[in-house]
C-alpha cells in the first residue's frame, strides 16, 4: 500500500472539524487532542502491521473510537454538543449518535466549514491565515511560524487568541445557510489569497515549505470550487491566478533558494499542465461581467505565461491591466508593479516617473523590492552609482539570506565591467515575478 | 541462525508534532521494517502495545492500574527477529528509528531448548 506523504496533514483538517462539530465548538482544544491521539495510535499500529486499505477512513474510524472514549471519559466534567446531551447518558444510544456525525454525509463538508470558522470577522486576516494552516493543513504552532516567518511565541499567541474567538461561538459555520455563506465568502476568498501570496512571495527562505503553502491554498480553493455555493466567477479567477502563478514557482527560486527574476527564468520548465489548467479557469471566471482583482492578477499572469520568451510579453496589455488594478484595489505594491510594466513598455526613465508618481511611498518604506526597482532602472539608463545606492537600500532591508545574496550581487553589478553588460532586459528584478 | 525479541522503549512522543512529522516518523519505521522483511530478518513484527494495563503481583495477590514505568522506560512494542548472533541483532537493532526520539531497543535472545 503506497502511502500518501500528505495523509497526515490534510486528513486532520477534516478529523478536527468532525470532532468539533460532534463535541462542540467550546471543546476544540479537546478535539484536537482527539485527533492528535489517533494519529499516534494509528502510526504506532502501521508501523508495525502495515498500512490498511483504506487509510483515510482507517484514521476517521480511529477518531470516531478514541472520540468514544473522550466522551465517556468527560461526560461528567465537560458539556459537550446540545444534541449530544441526553445521549450522553446511555452507552445504548451514545455508539448511534456518534456514528451519525462521522457518516458521509455529514463529513462531506467538513473542511469547507472550517474554514468558514476560521475566516471569523472578528479575527484578524493574519489571525484566519495562521488558523487555516493550523487547524486545516496540520501545520504544527512551530510550522506556521517557520512558515509565515513569525517568532513561535508570537504565533502562539495569535492561534491562542483565534481559538478562544472561535470556541467562544456557539457552534461551527453552517455552510447550508446560503445568505450567511455568500456573506462570508470574500473573507474566505481572501485568506486563501493571502495563504498563496505567503507561499509565492513571501519571504520563507525554504523552497519546500513555499511550495507547500501554495499547494495548501490551491487545495482549499478547489475545494471551494467543488461547493455550488462557493463556485462563482471570482472563486474561479482566484483559482486561474494560482494555476496560472504555480506554473512558475519552480523556476523562480533555484535550488540554492535563490530568486531568479522573471527574466531570467527558463520558461520550458515553465509547468504547461498547471498554465492550461489556469486559461481554463480564467475562461470559466469570465462568464459573468463581474471583474475583480483576482481576474486582473489573473490576467496579468496570462499574458506572462503565454509569452514564449521575454520579449514576446505583451507589456502593453499587462500595463492596461494594471491601471485596471488600480482602479479597483489601489495599493503602493500595485503601483511599484504597474511601473516596471511600464519601464518594460517605455523604457526605464518613464518607468522611474511612474515610481517617483506613487502616492505616500512611506508606505513601502520597509519593502525590499521598491528600492530593487528604483535600482535596476537606473542601472538601465546608466546611473550605476545611483543603482549601487538604491541596491544598498535594498540589501539593507532583505529579508532572508537568499535576498541578501541576490542584492549584494546587484551592488557588485553596478561597481565593476559587468555593470556596462546591463543593457535592457538582461537582469532585473521585478516583483511581478 | 538464533531467534531474537525487541522490546521497544521509549522513545519521544511530544504532543506538540506536527501530524506531517508524527508521519514522516511512521514511515521510517516501515522502511526499517520493510529493510528487515526483505532480508528475511523478521520472524513477526509483533506489535505494539496500549499504555496502560493492570500489574498482577504480590502475596497476597494484589491488582494494579499501570503505568508500571516511567515513560522512558515503557515497553511499546515487541518484534520476533532471526538473526545469527546476538552480535547481529544487535547490530539490525541500530537501524531502528525508535533510537532518534532518544528510545531505546532491549534485544533479547529466545531462549531454545537443544537437546
Amino acid at each position: 500500500m503506497q502511502l500518501d506523504e500528505r495523509l497526515f496533514r490534510h486528513e486532520a483538517g477534516r478529523m478536527v472539524t468532525a470532532l468539533t462539530r460532534l463535541l462542540g465548538v467550546h471543546n476544540l482544544a479537546l478535539a484536537e487532542d482527539v485527533v492528535q491521539e489517533a494519529f499516534c495510535r494509528a502510526a504506532d499500529v502501521w508501523k508495525f502491521r502495515g498500512v490498511p486499505d483504506n487509510p483515510a477512513a482507517w484514521l476517521m474510524a480511529t477518531a470516531k473510537n478514541c472520540a468514544l472514549d473522550a466522551l465517556r471519559r468527560e461526560r461528567t466534567a465537560r458539556t459537550f454538543a446540545p444534541e449530544l446531551g441526553r445521549h450522553l447518558q446511555s452507552e445504548w444510544t451514545l455508539a448511534p449518535v456518534v456514528e451519525e456525525f462521522f457518516a458521509a454525509e455529514a463529513i462531506k463538508d467538513d473542511l469547507l466549514r472550517m474554514m468558514f470558522a476560521c475566516c471569523h470577522p472578528r479575527l484578524p486576516e493574519a489571525g484566519r491565515v495562521a488558523l487555516i494552516l493550523h487547524i486545516l493543513c496540520g501545520f504544527s504552532v512551530g510550522e506556521v511560524a517557520a512558515a509565515l516567518m513569525s517568532g513561535r511565541d508570537a504565533i502562539e499567541k495569535r492561534l491562542g487568541r483565534a481559538k478562544q474567538l472561535l470556541a467562544g461561538s456557539k457552534r461551527l459555520f453552517d455552510v447550508g445557510n446560503a445568505a450567511d455563506f455568500a456573506a462570508r465568502l470574500p473573507a474566505v476568498r481572501r485568506a486563501l489569497y493571502l495563504l498563496f501570496s505567503e507561499g509565492y512571495h513571501g519571504a520563507s527562505p525554504e523552497r519546500a515549505v513555499r511550495a507547500e503553502l501554495c499547494r495548501e491554498a490551491m487545495r482549499l480553493t478547489a475545494v471551494l470550487i467543488d461547493h455550488p455555493e462557493g463556485r462563482t466567477p471570482e472563486t474561479y479567477a482566484l483559482a486561474a491566478l494560482m494555476s496560472l502563478n504555480a506554473a512558475r514557482l519552480s523556476t523562480r527560486i533555484d535550488a540554492s533558494g535563490d530568486l531568479v527574476p522573471l527574466i531570467d527564468q527558463d520558461r520550458s520548465l515553465w509547468n504547461g499542465d498547471l498554465i492550461e489548467e489556469g486559461l481554463r479557469l480564467l475562461t470559466l471566471a469570465a462568464q459573468s461581467s463581474e471583474l475583480s482583482s483576482y481576474h486582473l492578477e489573473a490576467a496579468i499572469a496570462a499574458a506572462h505565461a503565454r509569452a514564449g520568451a521575454p520579449q514576446d510579453t505583451d507589456w502593453a496589455k499587462i500595463v492596461w491591466l494594471y491601471d485596471m488594478l488600480m482602479a479597483i484595489r489601489p495599493g503602493p505594491v500595485v503601483a511599484l508593479n504597474r511601473a516596471i510594466a511600464i519601464a518594460e513598455k517605455d523604457g526605464p526613465e518613464l518607468g522611474l516617473a511612474a515610481i517617483r508618481a506613487i502616492d505616500r511611498p512611506d508606505r513601502l518604506a520597509r519593502y525590499p523590492f521598491f528600492p530593487a526597482a528604483l535600482g535596476e532602472l537606473e542601472l538601465r539608463r546608466g546611473d550605476r552609482s545611483a543603482a549601487a545606492r538604491h541596491f544598498r537600500a535594498a540589501l539593507a532591508l532583505a529579508r532572508s539570506p537568499a535576498e541578501r545574496r541576490h542584492y549584494q550581487r546587484r551592488i557588485n553589478a553596478c561597481g565593476g565591467p559587468a555593470a556596462r553588460g546591463a543593457r535592457a532586459g538582461e537582469t532585473r528584478t521585478a516583483p511581478i515575478g | 541462525m538464533g531467534e531474537f525479541t525487541f522490546l521497544y522503549r521509549g522513545g519521544s512522543d511530544l504532543s506538540t508534532r506536527s501530524p506531517e512529522e508524527r508521519q514522516k516518523t511512521m514511515e521510517k519505521w516501515m522502511a526499517w521494517f520493510k529493510d528487515m522483511g526483505a532480508k528475511g530478518l523478521v520472524k513477526d513484527p509483533g506489535h505494539p502495545l496500549e499504555a496502560g494495563g493492570k500489574l498482577v503481583r504480590g502475596k497476597p495477590i494484589a491488582v494494579s492500574d499501570g503505568p508500571f514505568a516511567e515513560a522512558k522506560d515503557l515497553i511499546g512494542g515487541y518484534t520476533l527477529i532471526e538473526a545469527s548472533d546476538l552480535a547481529h541483532a544487535a547490530e539490525i537493532a541500530k537501524g531502528c528509528p525508535i533510537l532518534e526520539g532518544g528510545g531505546a531497543v532491549e534485544v533479547r535472545p529466545v531462549m531454545k531448548m537443544n537437546m
